[in-house]
């Protein structure tokens, strides 16, 4: 009977009386792309893993590679991206205050709450374009690509000698640095084929995880940017909760998550 | 007719749980920052102190994987859900990911030793 349907009360409809998870549709939902997602994040790391430890004695120290911090000179390993890391949890502990209000159906702390999470968010991308843009920069001396391809970190800003890739600092210097300086290209910075700091496959890995991740942030904070409108304009109060916001919750904690993995392995280990 | 399903699976709480659920969200945050300062200075100190690096290496993800079970079981509810649901999500995951990597790092030291030889 078209457009005349009999009230039949839910337990009826689902069949089996209530969800054997007790979890909402679009939660079950939400979880199911998580776990797709981050099988996703894991082949990237995984791979990187593979290449890091095929080429185990000349991958480059990520400590080295990452030392700049906004408005300070000198060499600052790990600074830069521990305050990264430490913007992201914080933006992680307002996601889960604005789930919590929402529990309560407290819509001024849910905005509250929602609000501080996209700044977060927008803080934390703003900052990986900074990172981008100096790895993408690279430093003043730059360093040599040799004719065979490997890149040499030079000894000082007289280029006449230089350091070869590997564990141990092996120094060429005088008449045999010379030769092999005659062919080849000085490089500054890193892009997809050349990167000074070492392998050109660092740099790929560097531009696809935090690229991958970033974009990541970036789609979040636009989909709490429509909750938040949501929620100013009364949309969940009016439904009586807050499901929404738990959903991109659970998103936006994922997020965090696996920058806690990239933070490990891209930039400790 | 109601068709809304999900506000059967709906939580809510009191203001008295609330302020229990929130003291909890910070109790972890302030984990999860010690965590992450132990990681940052041990990351810069642990050459100066002689620490074998393998040793730092596995520290390192010991950390990592106690954070992401502090995010994953409370910040994203997931302790709290039942036991089946649980199982749903962990179990595929963990054992496919754990039998990648086992493979992947295997065959990467094999790479790693042919270097030179092909």
């Amino acid at each position: 009977m078209a457009g005349h349907s009999p009230s039949i009360d839910s337990k009826t409809l689902w069949g089996g009386g209530s969800s054997p998870f007790n979890v909402s549709y679009g939660k079950i939902m939400m979880w199911f792309f998580l776990v797709s997602d981050a099988f996703t994040f894991s082949g990237l790391l995984i791979s990187y893993g593979f290449m890091r430890h095929s080429f185990a004695e000349s991958w480059p120290v990520a400590e080295r590679v990452f030392t700049h911090f906004p408005f300070m000179h000198g060499d600052h390993p790990l600074l830069y991206v521990a305050l990264m890391t430490f913007i992201l949890i914080m933006s992680s502990v307002t996601m889960v205050l604005a789930v919590e209000a929402g529990h309560r159906m407290d819509k001024k702390n849910v905005t509250k709450w929602m609000a501080w999470t996209i700044v977060g968010g927008l803080i934390f991308v703003g900052s990986q374009a900074w990172e981008w843009y100096h790895f993408i920069h690279g430093t003043e001396l730059g360093a040599f690509q040799l004719a065979d391809g490997t890149i040499v970190q030079w000894v000082d800003a007289a280029k006449e000698a230089f350091y070869l890739p590997g564990k141990e600092q092996v120094m060429v210097s005088g008449a045999e640095a010379a030769a092999m300086l005659k062919n080849g290209v000085e490089v500054y910075g890193a892009n997809l084929t050349v990167n000074e700091y070492g392998l050109p496959l660092f740099g790929d890995f560097f531009f696809f995880i935090t690229g991958f991740h970033g974009t990541h942030v970036f789609s979040g904070v636009v989909i709490n940017f429509i909750i938040f409108v949501n929620v100013l304009k009364g949309t969940y109060e009016k439904r009586g909760y807050y499901d929404m916001v738990e959903k991109v919750g659970l998103y936006w904690h994922f997020v965090d998550l696996v920058w806690v993995f990239v933070f490990t392995f891209f930039y400790l280990i | 007719m109601d068709f809304d399903r999900t506000r059967e699976y709906v939580q809510h709480h009191s203001e008295a749980e609330g302020k229990v659920q929130r003291k909890m969200i910070w109790v972890i945050f302030w984990v999860l920052l010690g965590i992450t300062a132990v990681e940052v200075t041990l990351g810069l100190v642990w050459n100066e102190i002689g620490l074998a690096w393998p040793f730092v290496k596995w520290t390192f993800i010991l950390l990592t994987l106690i954070k992401a079970y502090y995010i994953v079981a409370y910040y994203m509810h997931l302790k709290h859900e039942y036991k089946n649901f649980i199982y749903m999500v962990i179990l595929p995951y963990v054992v496919l990911v754990l039998y990648l990597i086992i493979l992947a790092l295997n065959e990467a030291v094999y790479v790693h030793d042919t270097h030179g030889l092909l």
